[in-house]
């Protein structure tokens, strides 16, 4: 069954532009993307979008529809009334380069600023030895897919743009602790995190996990416990004492 | 026709959207129920701290409990002990008030609660926030927030003494209702408790070798289970709470009263 759907979408380059209104034709079984497309084809040739696999794993085709960030794919057309108008606008947190697509080398930057894994210096590749248990954490974080919306939707950066030296994101924050939860990860990432990374800027609103097309737990899994662990770092004299006293590294354990 | 480029400075702009947000669901939802209920919470908190019946044997009120004061009846002494004396004439709750608040204050879902429903710090999901500036928890005074653990560790001392009120209302009088709501009161007060996510990391959220520790690991996968629920245990409890806290009160003043209160 098809109906007319009414769409707001936003056009124009760089920062300027407007929401153009269309009506477009809406069949059963389609999402959001499908309909971006059939406004391509028929009404806006020149819309520009990003979109790869249309199936929710390239990370493509974010965008926000009705305020909300969501794949394009991954939005059913069933989960809107026939009678509602559907507003579809970039990314807010980055800039825009035409339409749809919007230049998300920020996160690339705050990817590259990231030490990558650092195994130990006596440890040669193949000769790795870990158990699943110690693993399985921090593979949550391998879902991600890179989508950035967790980086669109964080207040942090999205509502203070002077906010985006200081602070990595919640993608990248993510990264840290898949880093520093590695059993075979011996780099200091604790500090860095707070003091380079902007660990601290977060107020665990959880927003970023809200938007996760992969349903990681951002928040609950790798941002509090990486919170945990620049305290045990840098701000409990407990833990500093028993490091101490019993000569642990504190760094890893 | 203008070419756009890496270059260009019109690339650097973000989408020029005046309204501070397009979403077109409730999202103001969230944060007015949580302005309300918390307003309450903070409301009914400040009375019972004031109120002086909170003793109604074998009953005492969660928030006065431990009475540590030589005010305090003697039944609602925590072993019989009064170490505060004479000289503290203050209502006994305020003694330890600081101890329970600040574990929830610091508390990871109290803390998303109320950043967005007090704060508006986001009010919600994509949903600009009114401040002109920001720095979250890295600097003074919510770098504080790091402390929570501290709490926590007080928190487990205050729920064994909520447990072992009960356990004394079980005894004293087993069939009462006072005695079930000290009860349910209590374990969902230890679960919120347990559910912590520094507790999860003390357990063995910190270790990155749990196959060094299996023991640990074990307790680790259970914080965890909880942990998912820590936002409902925060709830619950926070209700249970002051219900086992008025209901108590209420008996103290003579306003409940059946044979088994």
């Amino acid at each position: 069954m098809s109906y007319k759907a009414k769409f707001r979408v936003w056009r124009g380059e760089g920062g300027e532009g407007k929401l153009e209104d269309f009506t477009v034709e809406v069949n059963e079984g389609e999402v959001v993307l499908d309909i971006i497309h059939r406004l391509q084809a028929t009404q806006a040739p020149d819309l520009a979008v990003r979109w790869n696999c249309k199936a929710g794993k390239c990370g493509s085709c974010s965008m926000e529809i009705n305020g909300k960030p969501k794949l394009g794919c991954m939005t059913r057309m069933s989960t809107f009334s026939e009678d509602e108008t559907i507003t579809v606008t970039p990314m807010r947190t980055f800039p825009v380069i035409k339409d749809l697509v919007t230049d998300v080398s920020f996160n690339y930057q705050k990817a590259r600023e990231i030490p990558s894994f650092t195994p130990p210096a006596n440890v040669q590749p193949g000769e790795y030895r870990m158990q699943q248990i110690d693993v399985e954490r921090s593979q949550e974080f391998r879902k991600c897919i890179e989508c950035f919306m967790c980086n669109n939707v964080c207040h942090v950066i999205r509502d203070h743009e002077e906010n985006k030296p200081e602070f990595a994101g919640p993608r990248f924050l993510m990264r840290i602790a898949e880093l520093d939860m590695h059993p075979y990860d011996v780099a200091d990432r604790k500090d860095a995190a707070q003091e380079e990374h902007g660990l601290g800027y977060c107020n665990i609103t959880k927003c970023c996990t809200e938007v996760c097309p992969e349903h990681i737990k951002i928040t609950d899994n790798a941002l509090i416990p990486m919170k945990e662990r620049v305290v045990d770092r840098k701000y409990d004299p407990l833990v500093w004492l028993g490091n101490k006293i019993f000569k642990r590294s504190s760094s890893k354990s | 026709m203008t070419q756009t480029t890496a270059d260009s400075p019109a690339r650097r702009q973000r989408a020029q959207i005046k309204e501070r947000t397009l979403r077109t669901d409730q999202w103001w939802r969230y944060p007015l129920v949580t302005f309300i209920i918390f307003t309450a919470f903070l409301v009914y908190s400040t009375w019972a701290i004031f109120d002086t019946s909170y003793f109604a044997s074998p009953y005492i009120a969660p928030y006065a409990s431990p009475c540590l004061a030589t005010s305090c009846p003697e039944g609602a002494r925590l072993f019989g002990l009064a170490p505060f004396g004479d000289w503290y004439t203050l209502p006994p709750g305020l003694l330890i008030l600081a101890l329970p608040a600040g574990f929830r204050f610091t508390c990871y879902y109290y803390r998303k609660a109320y950043y967005r429903g007090f704060w508006l710090s986001p009010p919600a999901c994509a949903v600009n926030e009114p401040h002109g500036k920001y720095t979250g928890e890295s600097r003074f005074p919510l770098i504080l927030q790091n402390i929570h653990r501290y709490f926590f560790y007080a928190a487990i001392v205050i729920g064994l003494i909520l447990a072992w009120d009960a356990v004394l209302a079980l005894v004293e009088k087993p069939v009462g209702l006072g005695t079930l709501i000290l009860v349910v009161n209590a374990v969902f007060i230890n679960l919120y408790t347990l559910s912590c996510h520094s507790c999860r990391h003390i357990t063995a959220g910190r270790l990155n070798h749990f196959s060094k520790h299996p023991v640990r690991y074990r307790a680790w996968g259970f914080v965890s289970k909880l942990n998912a629920k820590h936002q409902q245990l925060a709830l619950i409890s926070m209700f249970t709470v002051v219900g086992a806290d008025l209901y108590v009160r209420l008996v103290a003043k003579g306003i409940v009263n059946f044979p088994f209160a």
